[in-house]
């Protein structure tokens, strides 16, 4: 026993490399593809050319006669199974029944119509081609808008119109703060379909045991346990004979955050062959049949008086929901009404959301999931009236933020921002580009005839997804710890984080709470057999409710150590230091090794206290946490080429306590490149017959190492009250903070030009169109 | 759909290529049908025969200086025969177009797309991949140093593509590093660690540490 202890640094705070790394640096981290196993087959899906037809008939006689092949499947094997899972619920939802194979129609360009299984990958593609689908094409429709005109294709045939959904929101009163204001700005701004290009695409490996009765299934997701239930729904098996194993994930920003057909159609398949069987997904099968992202068209009226005070917004959001539900689809766009008023006090505002079928891949939550396509609308109409007004933008935002004295602060449309100091973000990221120089600089350039932007975006939004009542499944999360015999802490955490970093942050926290080395925690995820029901990973949740969930199992198991450690030192009380039990009155202690060997040999108990040391908690968040933040672009736009060249970005993101620096900057980092790439180049687009024109790599513009502009990060800490940690969630931030900062520096450049509003993406194109047209 | 006749399909260049920076030099045009007439350079280094395919053929290749063996269609990619024949799974999938970078391996030192390279033209030349790196080579050790990786897919063609772009280009700027890894795509957007990172392997490789 040991009598001298110094209480190490905490780790909270500190730029640690991550505990991740040396798998991904050497490639030896697994990966969906990378599975191997015993007479493993493989699988190809059989897709529909056509955006919109009907099935005749289908011969897979050809197929099946192929060397290798075992079997090909249609919907007449698998029509039993239950349908492809839509968790969202509003008043009045139209829901498809999505089958797991399409039955007698096909309703978008990728619809599973058939599975063909062969020993070999190459043998199952080449088989694949042989089955022959006798379609019957029928008139189609991509564009939501036109999808809506009278006499438009019907999506689906008992529901003429395509309206899924009509969904209305209101707070305040929007009517008299239309006829009191002085100044009313429209704006039809569009947030364009995105795809979300997790570089791994999905896969599914399953494994049938028949000696166990159960299926393993490996799957590249973000939510192993919602994933668990929900196939072994489909399947109509019980839960506890699936279990659901998420090998390394590369990449998901929402598009994994699902339940496809192909986990619950590969589990039937392996249960069928009494093989395992895997299916990967091809970079076209994952651009055409993984869900996309935005596809918003808004129409936003803005109320104000002529001193810039904002009174009141309305909004008419028509929703492209894509030809069926994926898990959330309908939910997506009443996230962008919750957040529609940003930072701003008005207090009245009224929305109406429409949401359209048509022939395209359903969208989903892309990261950021409705709070971009919100944060874009008001802070581009905040720019539109500031125009109006003669304003600067930066005035009028300064005029209208909710005072730091209001927290929490109630919305008009119900929710409770936690905490926040909103001007704060912006005069830092002001003062960090010297702003009056800026303009000075501008008026100089305008004055030469170059074409010199300034943009400012000052976002919130919605993170630490959530509390329960306003998730379908829950909107908690579970965090175990052990403490192993050798003293060695094992963490199960339910979240199931995939790049992000959790291995590393969690292992900081567990360090400083219990005053071990970060190398002695070891933190599991992504196991439906090793980790207690979780909920996931999304919704800038995975720390702020599964580092909560963490927090409070190691308050827990904090005290049973000391309970095993007074016990061994024959003292009334001890503390932790060091990663050792102390008793302050003498300065003995012991170790955790010697606390955790006591607590597993049991051979004396403290009083009412059961052997061994594991503490689980399941957290329940009293609210959502609501990060915000400034970014300040400036452009210059080319006059004779209308390219964008980014001068500086400027972040000033506010997400709370920050437990790694290193981390955060790399999420913001992530979420600056996914916003640039809406603003900047990323659009899918379908053709008038539903034909994805951009349906691979090659035709889909990413941002790439020389096109990304350098992001200058650095943030404020405005402590989040709702948990413990004191943090908020940065996922996502990079991404809603962008695109209208983005947009802003452009418009203002082009300005002079009489130019008021541009619709993503900007590309070169749009622009020396603009350019023309604002000159002619 | 073409994604059904990936592995069958020719190899088309689509018109993408171009636009998309398709930098590495990685024969397009001739991985069309794997056969000697089409290939007579790289055939000649096939074992035996005038003309192979269309079924599996043996080849020998050369990765991480040791010969490995394999029997396989000659329409199978480097990409696939590493990972599908020879359990070498660093390098990845992720467009089979030559536009992202994630397959990259150097071939006779040069960054090339084992996506868009037939492995029977990769014959009779040097293969490096990511499983042969020493584990602390400066690259490496760099990206973690400045968190160039979250999900790490396509890590390790970032490192190849940095390792074959600093044999070239021994002292980058931090602009040269931006255009000379502008062919492989990072969605995590990790560019910012990336360049930090391939700019201190530059420093560390020219204190003799092994490259």
């Amino acid at each position: 026993m040991a009598t001298t202890i110094s209480k190490p640094e905490t780790l909270f705070g500190k730029r640690i490399r991550r505990q991740e790394d040396p798998r991904l640096i050497t490639g030896t981290a697994v990966y969906l593809d990378d599975i191997k196993m015993p007479g493993m087959h493989h699988a190809c899906i059989v897709r529909s050319p056509h955006a919109a037809a009907k099935i005749r008939a289908i011969d897979t006689a050809a197929a099946a006669g192929r060397p290798g092949v075992v079997a090909v499947f249609t919907a007449k094997d698998t029509g039993h199974l239950g349908a492809v899972p839509c968790a969202a619920s509003l008043p009045g939802l139209r829901v498809p029944r999505h089958d797991l194979l399409a039955r007698d129609r096909v309703y978008y360009v990728g619809h599973p119509v058939a599975v063909v299984v062969a020993t070999d990958r190459y043998l199952a593609r080449d088989a694949a081609e042989m089955v022959e689908v006798d379609y019957e094409p029928l008139p189609a429709v991509a564009d939501p808008e036109k999808a809506l005109a009278e006499g438009a294709p019907a999506v689906h045939p008992e529901w003429p119109g395509n309206v899924a959904f009509t969904f209305h929101q209101e707070g305040g009163n929007i009517e008299q703060a239309f006829s009191e204001a002085e100044v009313v700005v429209k704006q039809r701004i569009t947030s364009q379909r995105l795809i979300p290009t997790a570089l791994e695409t999905r896969g599914v490996v399953a494994d049938w045991r028949p000696g166990e009765n159960s299926v393993t299934l490996f799957s590249s997701t973000q939510i192993p346990h919602l994933m668990r239930t929900l196939v072994a729904g489909i399947l109509g098996m019980p839960e506890n004979r699936l279990r659901v194993v998420t090998p390394e994930v590369g990449g998901g920003f929402g598009s994994k955050l699902n339940v496809y057909a192909e986990e619950a159609l590969m589990a039937f398949i392996s249960m069928r062959i009494q093989k395992p069987v895997k299916w990967v997904e091809s970079r076209r099968e994952n651009f055409t049949c993984t869900i996309h992202g935005r596809g918003h068209v808004d129409y936003f009226e803005l109320a104000a008086r002529r001193d810039g005070v904002m009174l009141g917004l309305k909004l008419k959001l028509i929703q492209d929901l894509g030809a069926y539900h994926q898990l959330l689809t309908p939910a997506i766009p009443t996230l962008s009404v919750l957040m529609m008023p940003g930072l701003y006090k008005f207090q009245n505002v009224s929305a109406d959301i429409v949401g359209v079928f048509t022939n395209c891949v359903p969208t989903d939550a892309y990261r950021g999931a409705g709070r971009p396509e919100a944060t874009h609308g008001i802070e581009r109409m905040v720019d539109i009236l500031a125009a109006e007004l003669a304003m600067d933008p930066v005035e009028i935002r300064l005029k209208n933020f909710v005072g730091n004295d209001e927290f929490p602060y109630t919305t008009p449309t119900g929710l409770s921002y936690d905490s926040g100091n909103y001007a704060a973000p912006l005069r830092k990221a002001l003062e960090q580009v010297d702003y009056p120089a800026l303009r000075r600089e501008q008026a100089q350039a305008r004055e030469e005839g170059r074409l010199m932007g300034i943009g400012v975006s000052t976002y919130g939004e919605i993170c630490a997804i959530g509390p329960s009542p306003s998730m379908p499944a829950g909107g908690w999360e579970s965090a175990t710890v052990k403490i192993e015999p050798t003293g060695k802490v094992t963490v199960l955490t339910g979240a199931s984080p995939h790049g992000q970093g959790e291995e590393t942050t969690f292992a900081q926290v567990v360090a400083d709470e219990l005053g071990v080395p970060m190398d002695d925690v070891l933190v599991v995820h992504g196991d439906t057999s090793v980790v207690q029901y979780g909920i996931g990973t999304f919704g800038s949740r995975g720390t702020a409710v599964g580092g909560a969930a963490l927090f409070y199992a190691l308050q827990d198991l904090k005290a049973k150590v000391k309970k095993f450690g007074a016990m061994l030192l024959d003292a009334p009380a001890v503390i932790l230091s060091g990663g050792s039990c102390v008793d302050e009155r003498t300065g003995k202690s012991v170790s955790f090794a010697e606390v955790a060997a006591a607590a597993y040999h049991a051979k004396r108990l403290p009083p009412a206290t059961e052997p061994g040391l594991v503490s689980t908690h399941f957290w329940e968040p009293p609210n959502f946490t609501f990060p915000f933040g400034a970014h300040v672009v400036v452009s210059e736009v080319d006059r004779e080429t209308g390219d964008i060249r980014i001068r500086r970005y400027v972040a000033v993101d506010d997400c709370g306590k920050i437990i790694n620096p290193l981390l955060v900057d790399g999420q913001v980092h992530g979420g600056v490149a996914q916003g640039l790439g809406q603003a900047l180049w990323e659009q899918a687009v379908y053709d008038e017959n539903g034909q994805l024109i951009t349906g691979e790599l090659t035709d889909y513009a990413l941002p790439k190492a020389h096109l990304m502009p350098w992001i200058e990060s650095s943030h404020t800490e405005t402590p989040s009250p709702v948990n413990p940690l004191g943090v908020k969630g940065v996922g996502e931030a990079g991404t809603i903070g962008c695109s209208p900062a983005v947009v802003n520096s452009v418009v203002d450049a082009l300005s002079p030009l009489g130019v008021r509003h541009l619709d993503m993406p900007l590309t070169p194109e749009k622009i020396w169109k603009a350019i023309q047209g604002g000159q002619a | 759909m073409s994604s059904k006749k990936d592995p069958e399909l020719p190899v088309q260049p689509k018109s993408g290529f171009s636009r998309r920076g398709f930098i590495r030099g990685v024969g397009i045009g001739s991985g069309v049908l794997g056969t000697t007439g089409l290939l007579p350079k790289e055939a000649a280094a096939a074992p035996g025969a005038a003309v192979v395919g269309p079924g599996p053929v043996a080849m020998t290749l050369t990765i991480n200086g040791k010969p490995v063996n394999l029997t396989a269609e000659p329409r199978v990619t480097l990409l696939d025969a590493m990972r599908n024949y020879l359990d070498l799974t660093g390098a990845k999938r992720v467009c089979d177009r030559g536009t992202c970078g994630a397959c990259t391996v150097l071939i006779n030192g040069k960054s090339v797309y084992s996506c868009t390279t037939l492995a029977i033209d990769a014959q009779g030349k040097k293969i490096e991949t990511i499983e042969g790196l020493p584990v602390n080579n400066p690259v490496s050790a760099a990206f973690v140093n400045h968190d160039g990786q979250q999900c790490g897919y396509c890590t390790p063609g970032f490192v190849m593509a940095a390792h074959g772009f600093l044999r070239e280009h021994p002292n980058p700027t931090e602009a040269d590093v931006e255009h000379g890894l502008c062919g492989n795509l990072c969605r995590c957007g990790t560019y910012m660690g990336v360049r930090k990172a391939v700019v201190e392997a530059a420093k560390g490789m020219k204190g003799g540490s092994n490259g």
